[in-house]
């Protein structure tokens, strides 16, 4: 890299990798994003494909895309616009140009640039002129004709060297950005382990494809220096492996083992599939015949003594229902996780929604009040799977834990914590030789002890028809009212145990933005921002919602308009009306399937902070 | 399996509270089967679950002193396979009947099977509903009267043994309620047996389907009706014990011993433990003018879901680098910031 002279800096970047959904994007996106973080940059990515494994290629549903923002400081949006948008085929060009910022870079392959493409993808003729994109700056780059040449005398068949061609993409890319290819090469060498000559053959389009950026010297090339990051040791993680191994930290604190019930469904799936990889921490994941047999057999775990969880996204959470209600009336241990997605019914299934939260709170038959808490980045997915298995196993309740497609698959790096840093699970288990009376609760936490099967002498039984204390059978009408009441009191109690909620930016604003669960990136961003402008806002952002944070009201209390975003039609701001009356709540809804752009929702705020 | 020791008898099992089933149920009679059947097997009482669905059979595990799980319509099977894959020493029961397993839970009980999850299933056939009064079943025969099927049921029943065979089940067998040593004999056997142990009761509901299994239980024509099945004696029956079962055309067919040159010799030999289920499905599935088939009918050797899982975890242990969370969440790509 002898062409630093021309290198201009540049704080940060975001960059669009897109192409139909069998070109490799993902591969391409997030190799570029580990050279990165390895070139010690912070960075966020959000990957967005269709739920088509193989849409018709060359449409603009088959669009896979992946988007990545690095920067020389702290990010938590993956950026609203591209900098820079990697076109593979005119569909992808079609489906992505929106999100281009004014004036940035596109890279297209020239070669599938064809009339029958251009066609495909509802283009007339001209795809530049059409989206009037003229006066982008355009590296029309003869990817995959050169890749074929490039591979002629590989001996590999034309399928397989076609397939190279996105580590062309990311040759030009890595150029752009100064970045090396040692982390793409590592990479490769690993995953084809057994297949040297298709680790050649993608290596040697990789340095071909920079090459051809530094001969063309079509852009400026930037650098993006690394970010001053507390230090510690990282790793990249995406919010469902941040999900799982919270439980499996969970479970090591808890003493317990780890039994994962769970149905795959998108966009949770990766959670059972990273489980079903750690037998060696004793992990024990049943891949059950369907989301009831999923929930019902983690039950079936729980009473048996171990920390259970089962994973799904909405209608796999409309399926558990009535599992659920039995964990509430049951009182054992169980950690629910739904992944988000657009609904209802199948809706999108790839694209992320925060429209589940009724559904959590209130989507079961009679009075069945649970614990609810969201995470709110892919890496603290980690913590807050923590603490939905502390909370089930301290407070002898199901925990339903919310993430979203977008922190399911986003990715940061992750200072990776220590585990003597986590705090010790204590579940209340009762031991051989005390008496034991099934619904006898702590007087301070209302919680009843655990007496797991095995133990002698506490031989008793559990049900889903109403109990009284001694765990008999109850028709007494007064019974059904006081263990109504004691389930309920039972989930109020847990905001003792659970963080304050935090005002960020600025605290002496007239105007507060509310959220919870995944938008945090882009609301804090955006609240930052129009604190730098000038003017003053805040933030409360919302983990747990039921119960809330004792704090709530007076956090409330302190602003004179409060406006609450979320992704979907307004269920948070409903329900802190139920809850607080007081208060007057504007909304800024959206339900696209996709995050919130950090310009919108500033727009919002400055809308809100003219009309006084 | 469970760890042994201690000896118990039936009386352990016996529950304190009081059993509110209809008086003349059949249930009460397999209660006290299982009870023995489980004092029988020396293990230790606390070792002992049991876990039913919702229904008449399914508030068994407040009538029998074990931990127990009384759960929800159809969910028993999914339940008792999470308890059990939690804790494989637990010895685990599920006690469920024809509408709780065979219909809103018949997908759980065909993969629970399918799996060989070692519990000891319980199936109460009454071929009706009994808790919401009297609605025609999935075990219900066709053009069966009932309150949801006032002009005869339409469907076609269920064949409980050819599912469990079809699911491809390790042990199948089948008694009657008023059968008590027989009962208590095929469950001790099905608690033996290390997988998914199907029982089949045929049990009477006095008030809803009365002489449901009349035409097989009725005093003056059992003998004639009923094929009791032992592992290794031929199978024969009638009241002087001179009807068999031979194999023609490919089929089973009923032959009288001494007639058309028939001998003892001619008749089948039960194995219940063939690997091949053909016989076994053949057997199950007897309807009149057959005798019906009860005893072990299907009793083969085969790793069970819990026991694979468990030594798949200890394989995976022996040779992972990964032994605790710490070394998991440094496995992989990691970088240091200085």
């Amino acid at each position: 890299m002898d062409t630093k002279l021309n290198v201009a800096e540049l704080d940060d970047v975001v960059i669009r990798f897109s192409g139909d959904s069998g070109d490799g994007m993902q591969l391409t996106g997030s190799l570029f994003s580990d050279t990165a973080v390895f070139s010690g940059n912070d960075i966020v990515t959000f990957p967005d494909y269709p739920a088509e494994i193989r849409a018709p290629q060359g449409t603009v549903g088959g669009v896979s895309g992946f988007q990545v923002h690095i920067a020389n400081s702290k990010v938590i949006t993956a950026g609203d616009f591209a900098d820079v948008l990697v076109a593979m085929n005119p569909a992808a060009l079609k489906a992505n140009a929106k999100w281009l910022k004014n004036g940035g870079t596109i890279i297209i392959d020239k070669t599938s640039f064809t009339e029958k493409n251009i066609l495909r993808a509802g283009y007339e003729k001209d795809p530049i002129k059409e989206d009037k994109l003229e006066d982008f700056k355009i590296i029309e780059a003869p990817i995959s004709e050169i890749t074929k040449n490039t591979l002629a005398d590989s001996g590999l068949d034309n399928k397989t060297v076609l397939r190279c061609k996105n580590m062309f993409a990311l040759g030009i890319v890595c150029w752009l950005f100064n970045k090396k290819l040692d982390v793409a090469d590592d990479f490769l060498k690993n995953k084809f382990k057994t297949k040297p000559a298709i680790v050649e053959a993608n290596n040697k389009v990789l340095k071909t494809g920079f090459n051809y950026a530094e001969t063309i010297q079509a852009v400026v090339r930037h650098n993006i220096a690394p970010a001053k990051i507390e230090k510690g040791i990282y790793r990249n993680i995406d919010g469902n492996l941040a999900t799982s191994w919270g439980f499996i930290a969970a479970a090591e604190k808890a003493h317990l083992e780890l039994y994962v019930g769970s149905y795959p469904i998108t966009p949770a799936t990766d959670i059972l599939q990273y489980l079903s990889q750690r037998k060696d921490l004793g992990v024990k994941t049943f891949q059950a015949e369907d989301e009831i047999a999923a929930v019902c057999s983690a039950i079936g775990a729980s009473f048996a003594g171990d920390l259970a969880i089962t994973t799904t996204s909405g209608p796999g959470l409309a399926l558990k229902t009535e599992g659920v209600g039995l964990a509430v009336m049951a009182e054992l241990p169980l950690v629910i996780v739904d992944v988000q997605r657009g609904g209802p019914s199948t809706g999108l299934p790839t694209k992320t929604e925060q429209s589940d939260l009724f559904q959590a709170l209130y989507g079961r038959s009679g009075e069945s009040p649970l614990v609810v808490i969201a995470a709110s980045t892919p890496s603290n997915c980690f913590n807050y799977a923590f603490e939905a298995s502390k909370i089930a196993l301290e407070h002898m309740v199901p925990v339903i834990l919310l993430t979203d497609g977008y922190l399911a698959h986003g990715t940061e790096p992750w200072k990776i914590p220590s585990m003597k840093d986590l705090p010790e699970i204590h579940p209340p288990i009762a031991k051989e030789g005390e008496e034991y009376i099934p619904y006898k609760r702590d007087e301070k936490t209302l919680v009843r002890k655990w007496a797991i099967p095995g133990t002698k002498g506490l031989e008793h039984t559990l049900g889903g028809l109403e109990k009284d204390e001694t765990g008999s059978i109850s028709y007494v009408p007064e019974n059904h009212q006081l263990m109504s009441e004691l389930r309920e009191e039972k989930v109020k109690r847990v905001e003792n145990y659970i963080p304050e909620l935090k005002i960020e930016g600025n605290k002496n604003a007239d105007l507060l933005v509310v959220g919870w669960g995944g938008t945090y990136g882009h609301l804090l961003t955006a609240v930052k921002e129009v604190n730098k402008e000038g003017q003053k806002v805040a933030l409360a952002h919302f983990n747990y919602i039921n119960p809330l944070p004792k704090n709530t009201a007076d956090v409330l209390s302190k602003f004179k308009k409060i406006i609450v975003c979320e992704l979907n039609l307004g269920q948070f701001a409903n329900y802190l009306r139920i809850k607080f009356q007081e208060f007057k709540y504007e909304q800024f809804n959206k339900i696209q399937g996709l995050p919130f752009t950090v310009v919108e929702l500033k727009d919002n705020i400055y809308k809100l902070l003219e009309d006084k | 399996m469970a760890d042994n020791q201690t000896k118990l008898t039936f009386k352990d099992f016996k529950s304190k509270g009081e059993v509110k089933w209809c008086p003349g149920c059949g249930d009460h009679a397999i209660l006290v089967s299982v009870q023995k059947a489980m004092a029988d097997m020396n293990y230790k009482h606390e070792k002992f679950v049991s876990i039913s669905g919702i229904g008449c059979s399914s508030r068994f595990p407040y009538y029998v002193n074990t931990y127990g799980f009384h759960t929800i319509h159809g969910r028993a099977g999914a339940i008792a396979s999470g308890a059990k894959v939690a804790n494989p020493r637990l010895s685990v029961w599920q006690i469920t009947g024809d509408g709780d397993s065979l219909a809103i839970g018949g997908n759980h009980f065909i993969h629970e099977i399918r799996r060989n999850m070692d519990v000891c299933l319980i199936m109460f056939n009454n071929q009706i509903y009994g808790l919401t009064k009297g609605q025609y079943s999935p075990t219900s025969p066709k053009g069966k009267i009932s309150v949801t099927s006032p002009f005869g049921s339409v469907e076609r029943p269920f064949q409980t043994g050819a599912l469990v065979i079809g699911a491809r089940g390790t042990f199948f067998a089948r008694s009657m309620d008023n059968k008590v040593n027989l009962t208590a004999e095929v469950l001790e056997e099905a608690a033996k047996h290390d997988g998914a142990s199907v029982v089949e009761v045929l049990q009477n509901c006095v008030i809803y389907n009365n002489g449901a299994h009349s035409y097989f239980s009725d005093k003056e024509h059992k003998e004639d009706r009923q094929i009791i099945l032992h592992d290794g004696e031929p199978l024969i029956f009638g009241k002087e014990n001179d009807k068999g079962l031979i194999m023609e055309d490919s089929k089973l067919k009923v032959v009288k011993i001494g007639e058309n040159g028939i001998t003892i010799d001619n008749i089948l030999v039960h194995n219940s433990g063939l690997d091949y289920s053909g016989i076994h499905l053949m057997l199950a599935t007897m309807e009149p003018p057959f005798p019906i088939a009860l005893g072990v009918i299907r009793n083969v050797d085969l790793e069970t879901y819990a026991n694979e899982l468990a030594q798949q975890i200890k394989d995976v242990q022996s040779e992972s680098k990964i032994k605790c969370v710490d070394d998991l969440l440094h496995s992989g790509q990691t970088w240091e910031v200085k």
